[in-house]
């Protein structure tokens, strides 16, 4: 691999007075910081609220940061040694440590706890992982002294990657598709893992329903989750208040939702970027807020309940009783079980995030997906070429806005009951999340970034209060490491030569 | 063959002969306060070269902006004589220029799409006609034949132009990678893919060495006696103008100082004085206007 040696590498003298300096300076950052977040912990006691101290705490948050710092100085100073020998050290420490009442018995591990620096055992683990990339990073420095990426070298790299899973993904895909279509009949897969797919996958049918409009339009959209919720209110008004069955109103719900797009693209069609942005966020919030407000319509904050369930394509209900209907288990001769209803949801919503993927895929190779990635590329010459930038922009706005319209109708019929909270900006941004962390344009990376962004935090519960800390750690990394996406690559919709002949043998 | 009869409908013979392709009338723009065109006249003829001179900020690349859309003239009337009929191209918008009346341009600082391939830039080129083949969407997705074979069509033109511009290797590469001078062939044969009557290019030749330079002059020769179109070219290099082009126009400050042959405007004293801003040499050698001319120049575009 040619990694080009940057030569300009010039190991200077430490300057110890400057380096406690640049220390103390984070620590006293970290101070004023941590101070009123860290240092005053109000408790609700019996009778009002009291206030605890943690001014240890603070302390050794002070002591972490200030060390913590000086370890990025001396990688940054290309010394990494005394990193890479204090680091591990200090991390198989607070292993043990952390892991000591399964080791030692719980009465010795209480006992070896009391060194640890915190109480919360997420924080503990936390800075463990932090010593953990500090180890990993000064082992890299280490080998890799004389070497050091350029920008470019490493986006040129982190693009071969994706070309990399893109190409594996031709197997990967199938082997994927096969074991969700499994899933369900796995030994190990319990409701609450079915339950977790179909969470997952509707956001990976979002997130691929968002790739279109962020991804190949290049319209940044922070409101998605508005035509989201034109989706699931129009899917439930119309059950709930017209009695149409699922199947019906499922198309209907995307058109509107499609609408929606429509509409709200119209007096965006002029802005881009960080305009843009703003105003799609603005307008996702005053969806938002009509759904809460709109008391005779939408029910206000109270929500819509009572949203039925979706049957067996008309043919039978999943009940136990289906009273004059058929039941499913009849159908088929089961024995009664709630689960088949949830195993019939996994496969619907596996259904309807393959067709937008299948779509997607489709519709990047036909005239209107090649108009949207140029328009993404250069507005000005796509209108010399007489593209409509306008006709084109709404395009994408509806279509995208479709996709959302139909996942939102199957949350609707999933939960049985929606409410204006389930549409916050959060979920925009969680779907933002998962398109920018996937990489743009990129199918598998989204359904790798909604497992790694839904299912984890899904599965480690206790987690759950760190998850947007963790999202947006995450967001700042890969804006600051590669703001294209994790695996964001661009194949060719179409090619002159074949994909592994290389131009210039023919002639 | 006869101009048809219009109201733009050419009143002199086009200088460089040829049948009237485009007339323009009195064209205005003006900016605020300033006037970047101000009542300027000519005639472009069918299969010929116009090449439109002057010197920075003259307003040339103003011409074009009001030519294809970009700018709505203050003054004027741009007829083009379209073999399907007369265009009023003050009255387009946008990107209608270039789908109704098939006008298409190049820009100062190329514009391509640089994250796709080349040959994906020429596809897009197609986009109208491929988008009714593909039944606005809905006969592409299942597949149909006729936007298949549509496709196919396109591919063959694709290929045609990137054979023509020498670039059929880099047919696969992303357009953002392509050395510079391939930039601009490429932006010229995007421009060619959509078939237009009038084709703009604005200093397709800056930045080239000698050699891309001659190879320009014969791709713009190939253009105009193969495909009989009209080229509008604005051009710093004298050398490139005054060999290939079979008609000038010399804008300074907006205004027209000279219209003609190349022999015509090279020897008129009115270029000379605009280009040498002196009135002693009247009967400089071209080598001089062509090395006044390529003096210094800033990349200032729409
Ligand atoms: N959109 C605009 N708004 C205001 N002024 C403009 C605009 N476009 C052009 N101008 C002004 O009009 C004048 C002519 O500009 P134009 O770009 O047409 O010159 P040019 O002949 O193409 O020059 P160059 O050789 O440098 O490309 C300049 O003074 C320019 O500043
Ligand atoms: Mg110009």
């Amino acid at each position: 691999m040619a990694v080009a040696v940057a030569e300009d590498i010039v190991v200077r003298p430490l300057n110890m007075a400057a380096l406690v300096r640049e220390a103390s300076i984070t620590a006293l950052v970290v101070f004023a910081l941590a101070i009123s977040l860290v240092g005053f912990q109000v408790l609700d006691v019996p009778g009002g609220l009291a206030i605890r101290t943690r001014f240890v705490d603070v302390g050794m948050v002070m002591v972490l940061a200030f060390f913590g710092r000086v370890a990025l100085i001396l990688l940054r100073e290309h010394r990494p040694r005394p990193v890479l020998i204090v680091t591990p050290v200090l991390a198989a420490i607070m292993l043990v440590l952390l892991l000591s009442e399964t080791f030692f018995g719980v009465e010795t591990g209480s006992v070896l706890k009391q060194f640890l620096p915190f109480q919360d055992p997420v924080v503990l683990w936390g800075v463990l992982l932090v010593t953990i990339v500090l180890a990993v990073r000064s082992a890299y420095a280490h080998t890799h002294m004389n070497s050091s990426m350029t920008l470019e070298e490493r986006e040129v790299r982190m693009d071969q990657i994706g070309a990399g899973v893109q190409r594996a993904a031709r197997l990967l895909g199938p082997v994927l598709l096969l074991f969700a279509i499994t899933l369900p009949f796995m030994p190990f897969a319990d409701r609450r893992l079915l339950d977790i797919g179909i969470l997952v996958l509707t956001y990976v049918m979002l997130g691929w329903g968002l790739n279109i409009v962020v991804g190949l339009a290049g319209l940044l959209d922070l409101g998605y989750v508005a035509f989201y919720a034109v989706g699931a209110y129009s899917f439930a008004l119309l059950a709930t208040q017209m009695d149409v069955s699922f199947w019906v109103a499922l198309p209907f719900a995307g058109l509107m939702a499609g609408l929606a797009g429509v509409i709200l693209g119209f007096p965006v069609l002029r802005l881009r970027g960080d305009y843009l942005a703003i105003v799609t966020l603005g307008f996702g919030e005053m969806v938002r807020v009509i759904l809460l407000n709109w008391y005779s319509f939408t029910n206000g904050p109270d929500g819509i309940s009572g949203i039925p369930r979706p049957s067996f394509f008309g043919f039978a209900e999943f009940r136990r009783n289906a009273g004059d209907t058929t039941a499913f288990h009849d159908m088929f001769g089961l024995e009664f079980a709630s689960v088949h209803r949830i195993i019939f949801m996994f496969y619907l919503i596996l259904g309807m995030a393959l067709i937008v993927n299948v779509f997607t895929m489709r519709i990047r190779k036909l005239p209107i997906g090649r108009a949207w990635e140029a328009l993404r590329e250069d507005e000005t010459a796509c209108r010399s070429l007489g593209i409509n930038p306008r006709n084109t922009k709404l395009t994408a706005f509806g279509i995208g806005a479709m996709f959302a319209g139909f996942a939102g109708s199957f949350f609707a019929t999933r939960q049985g009951f929606i409410s204006p909270e389930s549409f916050t900006f959060i979920e925009s941004a969680v779907i933002l999340a998962i398109v920018v962390l996937g990489g743009f344009g990129s199918q598998v990376g989204v359904v790798i970034a909604a497992v790694l962004l839904i299912g984890l935090p899904e599965f480690f519960r206790d987690l759950q209060q760190y998850r947007m800390l963790a999202f947006g750690l995450a967001m700042v990394l890969i804006m600051l490491w590669r703001p294209a996406g994790l695996l964001a690559h661009r194949e060719p919709t179409l090619r002159l030569f074949g994909r592994n002949k290389k131009p210039g043998t023919s002639s | 063959m006869s101009a048809a009869e219009s109201y733009g409908a050419p009143a002199a013979e086009v200088p460089g002969g040829g049948r009237a392709l485009l007339t323009v009338e009195h064209l205005t723009m003006r900016f605020g306060g300033l006037v970047a065109i101000d009542d300027v006249s000519f005639q472009a003829a069918e299969g010929r070269i116009t090449a439109i001179i002057g010197p920075n900020g003259a307003g040339k690349t103003t011409v074009f902006n009001c030519l294809t859309g970009f700018y709505k003239p203050t003054v004027g009337r741009l007829t083009l004589h379209h073999p399907k009929g007369e265009f009023l191209l003050e009255r387009l918008e946008g990107y209608r220029t270039a789908q109704k009346a098939s006008v298409a341009r190049t820009f100062q600082n190329i514009r391509l799409f640089p994250r796709m391939t080349v040959l994906e830039n020429l596809i897009v080129a197609q986009h109208n006609k491929l988008m009714r083949a593909s039944g606005f969407t809905a006969a592409g997705l299942f597949g149909l034949k006729v936007y298949r074979d549509a496709e196919a069509k396109a591919m063959d033109l694709a290929k045609y132009w990137l054979d023509h511009t020498k670039l059929t290797e880099q047919a696969d590469v992303e357009a953002g990678n392509l050395p510079y001078g391939d930039q601009r062939r490429l932006e010229i044969a995007r421009a060619m893919c959509t078939e237009p009557v009038l084709l703009c290019l604005d200093e397709p030749a800056a930045g080239l060495n000698p050699r891309e330079s001659h190879d320009l002059n014969s791709l713009l020769r190939y253009i105009r006696n193969e495909h009989k179109i009209g080229i509008l070219l604005i051009e710093h290099d004298m050398s490139v103008v005054m060999e290939i082009s079979d008609h000038i126009i010399v804008l300074d400050y907006g205004r027209k100082i000279s219209d003609g042959t190349p022999e015509a405007v090279r020897n008129d004293p009115a270029v000379i004085r605009a280009y040498l801003g002196q009135e002693e040499h009247e009967e400089l050698p071209p080598e001089i206007i062509a090395g006044a001319g390529t003096a210094d120049r800033s990349p200032d575009d729409a």
